[in-house]
C-alpha cells in the first residue's frame, strides 16, 4: 500500500528517535566501563580509553549486591507463587458458578481502582501489627495478589469451552487434574505473558522492600542502588555499574519475549 | 465424598487469592477511611488507645498546609504537560511504526519499549548523571552551541521540566504498544473502501483510522491521567520534592507525611482527597464520551 521511498523515511525518523530514547542506555554501559577519573572529565569521552570491569567487582566488594541478587530472586520466586495463586482464581471465577460469586469479582475489581496511596499506610499498619516488618514475609505478602493479573486471566479463561472441561470430568479427571493438565497448558499465551511481567516486577520491586526493610540484610537490588546513589553520589562510574547491573538482565528476557508482549495487549482486546 | 469436593473446589480455587486479597487490600481500605478521621501517628502506633477521632480536622489542615497546596498545584502541572505530550508521541510512534512488520521495525518497537520496564532506580542513577550540572550530558551537549549550564535538578521549575521529561520518556512505551495492537487490529477492507470512494490520505486517516482507535484513545487518557495524578516515582528518587518543594506531587506529599514524619492520620486524609481527585476527573471523562455518543 505505502510507497517504498515513504518506508525509508518513515525508517529514518524512527531511527532517529530510537538513538535518542537509548542514549541514557547508551551512556550508562559506556560510562560503566569508564575509571572514575574518566567518567569525570570534561569534554566527555564517549569510548572508555582504559576499559575496566573495577566497578562490577567493587559493586560485590564495597557494597552487598550479591545478599540484594539473592533478595530479589527470593522475591521474583514469591512473585511466580503469587501468579499460581492468581491463576487458580482466575479459573474459579471464569469456570465455576457458586454464591456471592459476582460480588466477590466486583470486589476484586474495586481494588483496581484504588490508588495505591491510599491502602500504603494502612497496610504497613497492619503488616507492623502482625510483626511482620523487617521480614521477609512482610514484604513479599502484602504484593502477591494482583488483582489486574487475576482479571486478565479470568477473561482469558472465560473464553475456554466449558464442552472441554465437562468432557475431562465424563473421563473421571478431578478438577485439580484438569486445572494443572488441561487449562494450564491451554491458557499458555496468558500465563506467559504474565510470567513476564512477574518477573519484571519482583526485579524492579523497590518502594515496598524500602518501607518495609531497615536491615540491610534485607535490602532488594533497587533499594541497594537507591543507598549506592546516597552513599557514592559521586563516583558516577560505579553507579553506572550498579544500573547496568540491574537493567541488563531485563533488557535480554525483554528481548526474547517481545514478541509474546505485544501479542499480550492484543489480547486483552483493548481495541 | 467426591460430590463435596465438587461443590468446595470453586473456593479452593480463589480461596487464597481473595483471603490475601482481602486482608491486604480491601481492609486498608476501611482502615485509610478510619484512620483519615484520627491523629493517628507514631505514639499512636505503640499504644491504639492514644489514638483519638478528630473530626475533619485533618481535611481543614490539609487546605491550610502552603505544602499540600503547592503539591495540588504541580500536580496539576505535571499532568497537563506530561499527559497530552505522552498520548500524542505514543501515537505518532505508533502510527509510523505501523508502515511495515520488517525485522527492523519490531528492533524500533522494543526500543522504545525499553525505558518503561527500566527499573526506576536504575532510571534516576542514569538521569541524574544526564542532568548533573557539571559533569552531565546534556549540559555538554549544549555547551557545544554556546547555551549556558541549565540548571536541570536545582531550579524549581526547571526541575519540574526536567521530571516530566525523564517521565515521558519512560512513559510512552506502554501506550504505544495499545495504540500498535489497535491499529493492526482495523480491517484492511476499510482502507480498500475508502480507495474505492477515492478517498487521500488525510480524510483515510480522519474518517478511518481516527474512529476505529476511539476506544483505545479513551482507554488510554483515562489510565493515563489517573497514572499521572499518581505522580510520585519520578520526583522520590530524583529529587525528593525539592528544591523548595517545587517538584512535591500529591502522592510525594502522602508518602513523606506518612513515611518520613510518621502522620498517618494526616497522610490518610491527604490520599483520600487525591482520591477523590482521580473518581472526580474519571468521572467527567466518562460522562463526556457518553454525550460524545
Amino acid at each position: 500500500m505505502s510507497k517504498k521511498w515513504e518506508v525509508s523515511v518513515v525508517g529514518i525518523i524512527l531511527a532517529l528517535g530510537g538513538l535518542i530514547t537509548s542514549i541514557p542506555f547508551i551512556w550508562m554501559i559506556l560510562s560503566s566501563f569508564k575509571t572514575e577519573r574518566e567518567a569525570l572529565s570534561v569534554p566527555p569521552t564517549l569510548i572508555p580509553n582504559n576499559v575496566t570491569l573495577q566497578n562490577y567487582i567493587d559493586l560485590f566488594n564495597k557494597l552487598d549486591f550479591d545478599i540484594y541478587l539473592y533478595n530479589t530472586m527470593i522475591i521474583v520466586f514469591f512473585s511466580m507463587i503469587g501468579l499460581l495463586l492468581n491463576t487458580m482464581a482466575g479459573y474459579g471465577f471464569a469456570i465455576y458458578r457458586f454464591r456471592y460469586k459476582e460480588i466477590l469479582f466486583l470486589l476484586v475489581l474495586a481494588t483496581l481502582m484504588i490508588p495505591n496511596q491510599v491502602t500504603m499506610i494502612p497496610t504497613y499498619l497492619l503488616v507492623n501489627t502482625m510483626g511482620l516488618t523487617n521480614t521477609m514475609t512482610g514484604i513479599v505478602l502484602p504484593g502477591l495478589i494482583s488483582a489486574y493479573s487475576l482479571f486478565l486471566i479470568r477473561q482469558f479463561m472465560a473464553t475456554i469451552p466449558m464442552d472441554l472441561i465437562e468432557a475431562a470430568r465424563l473421563d473421571g479427571a478431578n478438577e485439580f487434574r484438569i486445572f494443572f493438565n488441561l487449562i494450564l497448558p491451554l491458557s499458555k499465551p496468558i500465563i506467559s505473558i504474565q510470567m513476564i511481567f512477574a518477573f519484571i516486577g519482583a526485579w524492579n520491586s523497590f518502594l515496598w522492600p524500602l518501607i518495609i526493610a531497615n536491615d540491610d540484610k534485607l535490602y532488594t537490588l533497587s533499594v541497594g542502588m537507591s543507598l549506592l546513589k546516597g552513599q557514592y553520589s559521586t563516583s558516577f562510574a560505579l553507579q553506572m555499574a550498579g544500573a547496568t547491573f540491574m537493567v541488563i538482565p531485563i533488557l535480554i528476557i525483554f528481548t526474547i519475549f517481545q514478541r509474546n508482549i505485544v501479542q499480550g495487549f492484543n489480547m486483552t482486546g483493548i481495541k | 465424598m467426591s460430590r463435596l469436593i465438587f461443590k468446595i473446589s470453586p473456593f479452593i480455587f480463589i480461596g487464597p487469592a481473595i483471603l490475601l486479597l482481602f486482608i491486604f487490600s480491601i481492609i486498608p481500605i476501611v482502615m485509610s477511611l478510619i484512620i483519615s478521621f484520627t491523629d493517628m501517628d507514631l505514639v499512636g502506633l505503640a499504644n491504639w488507645s492514644k489514638v483519638s477521632f478528630i473530626g475533619f480536622d485533618n481535611f481543614g489542615r490539609l487546605f491550610n498546609d502552603p505544602i499540600f497546596l503547592k503539591s495540588i498545584v504541580n500536580t496539576l502541572m505535571y499532568v497537563g504537560i506530561g499527559v497530552p505530550i505522552v498520548i500524542c508521541l505514543s501515537l505518532g510512534i505508533a502510527l509510523l511504526l505501523n508502515y511495515s512488520t520488517s525485522a527492523l521495525f519490531s528492533g524500533f518497537r522494543a526500543i522504545y519499549y525499553m525505558p518503561s520496564i527500566t527499573n526506576i532506580v536504575a532510571v534516576a542513577i542514569i538521569w541524574g548523571f544526564l542532568y548533573n550540572q557539571e559533569y552531565g550530558l546534556f549540559n555538554y551537549l549544549l555547551s557545544l552551541i554556546d547555551i549556558e549550564k541549565v540548571p536541570w535538578l536545582e531550579d524549581p521549575f526547571v526541575a519540574k521540566l526536567s521530571l516530566i521529561l525523564l517521565a515521558v520518556w519512560k512513559g510512552i512505551g506502554v501506550d504505544m504498544i495499545i495504540f500498535l495492537a489497535a491499529l493492526q487490529s482495523i480491517p484492511k477492507m476499510y482502507y480498500e473502501a475508502a480507495d474505492i470512494d477515492g478517498a487521500n490520505r488525510w480524510q483515510k486517516f480522519k474518517y478511518v483510522t481516527l474512529p476505529s482507535l476511539s476506544f483505545a484513545i479513551f482507554f488510554v487518557v483515562v489510565t493515563k491521567l489517573i497514572g499521572w495524578l499518581q505522580f510520585f516515582e519520578e520526583p522520590f528518587v530524583m529529587t525528593g520534592g525539592g528544591p523548595l518543594d517545587g517538584t512535591v506531587s500529591m502522592a510525594l506529599f502522602i508518602y513523606q507525611e506518612g513515611f518520613e514524619y510518621s502522620r498517618f492520620g494526616y497522610a490518610s486524609a491527604a490520599s483520600f482527597v487525591l482520591f477523590a481527585v482521580i473518581i472526580g476527573i474519571t468521572l467527567v471523562q466518562f460522562t463526556l464520551r457518553k454525550s460524545d455518543k
